[in-house]
C-alpha cells in the first residue's frame, strides 16, 4: 500500500476538513481541534456529497447535504440518512505534509 | 411554453426520465461563500433554540390555559386562535428544523423536538424523514420529489385553501391509519428504505393510540376540549402555515437545478419569523441546508446579491394567487424568477420546456 503525499497540514484549519483529489478520486482530510489527522473517502455514502463542504464536530463529520454523520476514526455511520460506513485511510505526517496510505 | 401534463408519481414514467436526464441527486447551483464564513454560519449552538423553544412552550401553556379557563364563553376564542397557530402552524417549522438536526448542538434535543413536532404535525416521523431527504436531493423534480405542494394543476391546494385545515387534517389522519395498518403507498416505498417500514408502522400506532386516548377523554368528559388541545389544533391552526409555507416553491419552475428558480424567500416581520422559525428564508435553506434557522438572516445577507429580489407576504401572495388560479387551466404556466445583474448563471435542467 503506497503512502501518497496529500496536503500540507497547514492547508487544513484546526477543527476542519479539506478536500484532496487524487487519481480521479476525492478524499476528505480532517484535522481535529487537538491536531489529530484523519482521512476518508471524500464522498458521502448516502448520495455522494463532498464531505469537505460539511461540518466537523469533534470526531463527527456532518454531510452538507442531509446532515448524515460519520465517525472519522473508523467511518461508522452515526446519523441517518447515512447507513453505510465511510472508508477510512491511515495517515502520517512527514515534514508538515499529510501522507495517506492508499490501497494499490 | 410547452403543453405537457406532468405525471408526479414517483413510480411513473417521469421518474425514469428524471434519472436519465441526470436530475436525480444532481449537483445544484450554490452561491460561492468562503469556507470560514460558511463554517461560522453552519456552527451549532444550543442557546437560540433553547430560548425560542422555552418561549414557544410558555406561549402554548399560557394560551392553552386561557382557552381552558374561558371554555364555554366567547373569551376562549382568541386564546384558541393563538393556541391553534402556535400548535398547528409552528409545529411545522420545529419539525422541519429538528429533522435537519440543525437547531441544537446537542443532538438528542433535535431528536426529542423532532418526535414531539412530528406528533403535533400528524406526520409519521419515519416516513417524513425520508420524504424530506428526497425533497432536498431533488427539489421540485417531477417524478422524484413527492413534496411538491402545488402539483400542476394545483386543484388540491386550492381546495385546501378554501376548506382551511379540514382537507389536510382528514388526509393526515387517513395516512396515519394506513401506516398503522402497515400499508404504504408505492411513492412512500420508493423513498423509505424497506428496513425502516416496521418502525414507521410502530410510530403511526403510537401516535394513533395517543389520539384514541384524547378521543376517549372527550367521550368521558362530554366535551371536545381535550381534542381542542391535542388532536385538533392542526385542523383549526394550520391556516397561517398555508399562507407561510405554500410560497416556498409554489408557482415557480420545476426540473431546474437551481434553488434561486424553484424556491422563494419572503421577508417577514419578527413575530411571523418566530412562528415560522425563519423558514421564510427558504431559498437560503435549500441552498445551504446545514445552516441553522437562527443564522438564516445572516446567510440571506451574504447571498442576496446573487438571488431574486425577495418580497413581503402580501406582495408574494398578490403575485402568486393569480398564477395558481391560472395553473388550474394552464398547468404549464409558471413564474420565471429574475436574477439580478451580475448573478451567477442559472442552472436550468434539460427538461425545462419554454
Ligand atoms: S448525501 Fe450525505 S447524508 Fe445524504
Amino acid at each position: 500500500m503506497p503512502w501518497v503525499a496529500a496536503l500540507p497540514v497547514d492547508a487544513i484549519d484546526a477543527d476542519d476538513v479539506a478536500r484532496w483529489d487524487h487519481a480521479g478520486k476525492s478524499y476528505a482530510i480532517y484535522r481535529t481541534s487537538d491536531d489529530a489527522i484523519y482521512a476518508s473517502d471524500g464522498l458521502c455514502t448516502h448520495e455522494q456529497a463532498h464531505l469537505a463542504d460539511g461540518l466537523l464536530d469533534g470526531y463527527l463529520i456532518a454531510c452538507p447535504k442531509h446532515n448524515g454523520r460519520f465517525d472519522i476514526r473508523d467511518g461508522s455511520p452515526r446519523r441517518l440518512p447515512a447507513c453505510v460506513a465511510l472508508r477510512t485511510y491511515a495517515v502520517r505526517v512527514d515534514a508538515g505534509v499529510v501522507h495517506v496510505n492508499l490501497p494499490d | 411554453m410547452g403543453r405537457v401534463r406532468r405525471n408526479y408519481a414517483l413510480t411513473g414514467p417521469e421518474r425514469e426520465q428524471a434519472i436519465a436526464d441526470g436530475l436525480a441527486s444532481a449537483s445544484w447551483y450554490q452561491t460561492p461563500i468562503d469556507r470560514k464564513t460558511l463554517k461560522q454560519l453552519m456552527a451549532r449552538r444550543n442557546g437560540p433554540a433553547l430560548r425560542d423553544t422555552a418561549i414557544w412552550f410558555a406561549l402554548l401553556l399560557a394560551t392553552g390555559y386561557g382557552g381552558v379557563h374561558f371554555w364555554g364563553s366567547w373569551l376562549a376564542v382568541p386564546f384558541f386562535m393563538a393556541y391553534g397557530v402556535l400548535y398547528g402552524t409552528s409545529c411545522d417549522s420545529r419539525w422541519h428544523e429538528s429533522l435537519h438536526g440543525t437547531p441544537f448542538k446537542t443532538n438528542w434535543l433535535n431528536d426529542a423536538l423532532y418526535q414531539l413536532a412530528s406528533f403535533m404535525q400528524l406526520w409519521n416521523p419515519v416516513v417524513w424523514r425520508w420524504s424530506h431527504m428526497r425533497h432536498h436531493s431533488d427539489t421540485a423534480i417531477v417524478g422524484r420529489d413527492r413534496e411538491i405542494g402545488t402539483m400542476r394543476p394545483p386543484a388540491m391546494v386550492m381546495k385546501a385553501l378554501v376548506t382551511g385545515g379540514t382537507t389536510l387534517w382528514l388526509s393526515y389522519m387517513r395516512v396515519l391509519i394506513s401506516h398503522a395498518r402497515g400499508h404504504f403507498s408505492p411513492d412512500e416505498r420508493d423513498f423509505v428504505p424497506a428496513d425502516q417500514l416496521p418502525a414507521a408502522t410502530q410510530a403511526a400506532r403510537v401516535h394513533l393510540a395517543i389520539h384514541a386516548c384524547v378521543f376517549a377523554a372527550c367521550l368521558w368528559s362530554g366535551s371536545i376540549l381535550p381534542a381542542m388541545l391535542i388532536s385538533l389544533p392542526r385542523l383549526y391552526g394550520i391556516w397561517l402555515l398555508m399562507l407561510l409555507a405554500l410560497p416556498q416553491h409554489a408557482g415557480l419552475a420545476e426540473d431546474v437545478l437551481d434553488h434561486r428558480l424553484n424556491s422563494r424567500t419572503m421577508l417577514l416581520p419578527l413575530p411571523l419569523r418566530f412562528i415560522y422559525w425563519n423558514m421564510n428564508y427558504h431559498l437560503e435553506h435549500h441552498m445551504f441546508p446545514m445552516v441553522p434557522y437562527h443564522a438564516l438572516p445572516a446567510l440571506h445577507a451574504c447571498i442576496r446579491h446573487d438571488c431574486p429580489e425577495p418580497k413581503g407576504l402580501i406582495e408574494t401572495w398578490w403575485e402568486l394567487f393569480p398564477v395558481l388560479r391560472r395553473q388550474l387551466h394552464d398547468p404549464d404556466h409558471w413564474i420565471d424568477q429574475q436574477l439580478p445583474s451580475g448573478a451567477g448563471p442559472a442552472r436550468i435542467g434539460p427538461r425545462l420546456l419554454h
